[in-house]
């Protein structure tokens, strides 16, 4: 009975928690595709004021080819015919996966019959969202080093994940976080509340990839915001629905290899462009006449003058050094602690080591995915890099202000200078392997949500783990589909709302809440069920806390601020404009938005703040260490005889795999 | 299917299974702590040590560029060397155990 409220009361503390967050106003300018990155805003917002400031520029560095007016059209045939053999594949797949599902094993583990090599394919297809695609070598076509460097902390997260969590996981766990959590704990409480920290970071996760969807859809082939998030959604639901995680792992396999193809495709054709030299590439980077007036630009607006305002060749060099983008080192640190911890207590990663037989499949699927993940990282370089040298970095903001379609213009370019046609298919191709993405990461969300549920709350809470398997598959059938549902709701509720942060949040939340308290229910003997719940209470609401009071959140005062300074800018600009002159297009936008902004001047944030409390866009270096500490001195508060005794088993299980729960028994 | 039932504290006290958590405990710590100091390097060298990461190596790369490429190849370097210690000694370990206790 209690239980029971306490469910409630949670669920409704978590769904006011999301929608306080979708009211959070837009604050960028729209276009930005990029969900991860907190980046995506800052990077949107940033281009935008170069106009006043080059006015004033004393430039000296050899003028830069006009360039064309840059645009970015799919060829719509094209692109959906691709769209549709691409839901071909995958719904064959479906078919074949669906007659499978006998059992919970089947639907939320593949019955454990995903091979190590599948696996370490539908890891990395599980994890590179449309941001590591898009994302960071827009980020690298704009910033240089810095994208580059950003990148690093994805990879290394694996390590954690190989050395600590996947193994223990595989030989401790069955389909989901809650089991291995509730193995020597008061099992009820311990799954209710291990459930809810999953659907949070999920529910943050899949809100910012279904917006990103809708908006990369509709940028992308043109078909309205809605219709996309509805069309994404319904196959999403279908996937996971009929097939379970067989067909999510291949959908998650056929995504990855189309990924690898297109980069690797691309970044041939760009180091054809060099000769195949890469100290050749580099030079080119540094003597790229664009490249260096654009880094001039922005050493002028961050107020750099004399010997720091670099121009020419020392200015290309610039864009090879740090600290162009990420120039507070502290939320650097903070981001990359959140990435180390986040991603090891990521449910929808996790959920993959339930679908390996054993643990050496487990070991054997991270490092391929390490490889797939790292090279594809390596060759953004080359595309971030590419974008920079031949589309130009005032090419690619012409299209979109934060650079996510660098790597789109890049094909659509390198691909017309063989021949128009290849350009166009080059691009379809492109597009398509962005569509496929997104479909992957939602399929794996929905379905470590629809676990959490079905299997933590429903079938162990609920029914006091008596649920024969027709029942346990129906209910799994059954939340995937209301999971789904929701999400496709949340995607078109959340369309004019910021969302940049949510994946920033969903890390945060992984790394402070999840990642503790697996680690020490694995490795300490004194860990129990008063720490796993402080643990993953402390952590949540810490993270969740700490973003709200963030500069990720809209501050209406600042924003009016920023508006005042803008329209003087403007205003200056009009006056030396000759007589009858109107303001471009661009201007006249920034114009108008200052004006809007600046009508809300007495506005307060969200929580009636006028300016952010802390500094940090990640709250990482804070959460973190107070998830820790909640769960420790919880444990060591309330101890349990019980929880003690029952280590040796959780140890000696998770070291060696004796007596593991095959999934393939039934 | 009814499970077999353990004696999971005998087990823990095994020599061969003693041997095996305190080699792992050692390994996996260990190199996870230099994993995450050689990471940390980066962010925290690009912010206070940016006359460093300036420096040319090779042509116009420079040392920051390098050393965020080597935190790949360490990444990966790592990753194979966990695999071959944990497939020829750990693995080994397991196995012997599971043979001793005939289960």
């Amino acid at each position: 009975m209690t239980l029971n409220r306490f469910i409630i009361a949670a669920s409704l503390a978590l769904s006011i928690a999301t929608a306080a967050f979708a009211e959070e106003p837009q604050k960028a300018p729209a276009g930005a595709v990029d969900p991860a990155a907190a980046a995506a805003t800052a990077t949107a917002a940033a281009p935008a004021m170069t106009p006043p400031a080059a006015e004033t520029a004393p430039i000296a560095a050899p003028a830069p080819k006009l360039t064309v007016k840059k645009e970015l059209k799919a060829n719509k045939a094209i692109t959906l015919s691709m769209f549709a053999l691409i839901i071909g594949i995958t719904l064959a797949v479906v078919i074949k996966a669906a007659s499978k599902n006998k059992t919970a094993a089947d639907f939320y583990a593949a019955g454990g019959g995903i091979t190590g090599a599948q696996n370490g394919w539908a890891i990395a297809g599980d994890y590179m969202s449309a941001a590591s695609f898009l994302g960071i070598s827009g980020m690298i076509s704009l910033y240089g080093y810095d994208g580059f460097m950003y990148s690093v902390g994805w990879l290394v997260a694996y390590i954690t994940v190989l050395l600590i969590v996947a193994e223990p996981c595989r030989n401790a766990g069955k389909y989901t976080m809650g089991d291995i959590l509730s193995f020597r704990t008061d099992p009820k409480p311990v799954r209710a509340v291990a459930a809810m920290a999953t659907v949070a970071v999920t529910t943050f996760y899949l809100t910012a990839q279904m917006v990103g969807a809708g908006k990369l859809m509709a940028l992308l082939v043109g078909v309205p915001y809605r219709t996309a998030i509805v069309g994404v959604g319904i196959l999403m639901v279908g996937y996971v629905v009929f097939g379970g995680m067989t067909a999510t792992t291949w959908v998650q396999i056929i995504k990855a290899g189309l990924l690898m193809a297109g980069a690797s495709l691309l970044s041939v054709l760009v180091m054809a462009k060099a000769g195949f030299n890469p100290l050749r590439f580099f030079e080119m980077i540094v003597n790229s006449p664009d490249i260096q007036d654009h880094v001039t630009k922005m050493l002028l607006k961050d107020g750099k003058t004399g010997a720091d305002l670099l121009t020419g060749v020392d200015a290309g060099q610039r864009f090879l050094e740090p600290g162009l983008y990420l120039k507070n080192p502290l939320d650097q640190i903070s981001l990359g602690m959140a990435l180390v911890l986040g991603t090891a207590g990521m449910p929808h990663i996790l959920m993959r080591f339930f679908t390996v037989p054993t643990a050496q499949a487990a070991r054997k699927s991270v490092i391929i995915a390490m490889w797939i993940i790292g090279i594809f990282y390596v060759l953004t370089t080359l595309l971030g890099f590419g974008a920079a040298i031949n589309v130009t970095p005032q090419g690619i903001t012409q299209v979109d202000a934060g650079g996510n379609m660098a790597t789109l213009l890049l094909a659509q370019q390198l691909g017309a200078d063989i021949a128009p046609i290849f350009g166009d298919i080059f691009l379809a191709f492109l597009c398509s392997v962005a569509f496929a993405t997104i479909l992957a990461v939602v399929s794996g969300l929905v379905l470590a949500a629809s676990a959490a549920i079905a299997h933590d709350i429903y079938v162990n809470v609920i029914k006091d783990g008596h649920a024969d398997q027709h029942e346990q598959v129906m209910a799994a059938r059954i939340t995937s589909l209301v999971v789904g549902v929701l999400g496709i709701i949340i995607g078109i509720a959340a369309e004019k709302q910021n969302v940049a942060h949510l994946v920033a949040l969903a890390f945060a939340v992984a790394s402070s809440g999840n990642l503790p308290v697996v680690v020490l229910s694995l490795f300490w003997k004194k860990f129990n069920t008063a720490g796993v719940i402080a643990g993953l209470v402390v952590g949540t609401i810490a993270s969740i806390g700490l973003v709200m009071v963030s500069p990720n959140m809209t501050y209406p005062k600042l924003e009016a601020a920023k508006g005042e300074k803008i329209i003087h800018a403007m205003e200056k600009k009009m006056a030396a404009l000759a007589p009858g002159a109107t303001l471009d297009a661009k201007d006249q936008k920034a114009l108008d938005k200052a004006k809007v902004d600046l009508l809300n001047k007495d506005g307060k944030s969200i929580l009636g703040l006028d300016a952010p409390i802390l500094t940090l866009k990640n709250p990482g270096i804070i959460s973190i260490p107070l998830g820790f500490l909640a769960a420790i001195l919880a444990a060591l508060a309330f101890p349990s005889k019980r929880s003690e005794e029952m280590f040796d088993e959780v140890y000696v299980r998770q070291n060696t795999g004796i007596g593991m729960a095959k999934a393939i028994d039934h | 299917m009814a499970e077999k039932k353990y004696d999971w504290s005998a087990i823990a006290r095994h020599p061969k299974f003693v041997e095996l958590h305190s080699k792992k405990s050692a390994f996996l710590f260990g190199w996870w702590i230099f994993s995450t100091v050689y990471y940390f390097l980066l962010p925290i060298g690009a912010a206070y040590a940016p006359g460093l990461f300036k420096i040319k190596v090779i042509g116009v790369v420079n040392f920051g560029y390098a050393f965020a490429l080597s935190q790949f190849f360490v990444s990966w370097g790592l990753a194979h060397y966990y695999a071959h210690v944990a497939n020829k000694d750990f693995d080994r370990l397991t196995r012997n155990l599971i043979d001793e206790l005939h289960l």
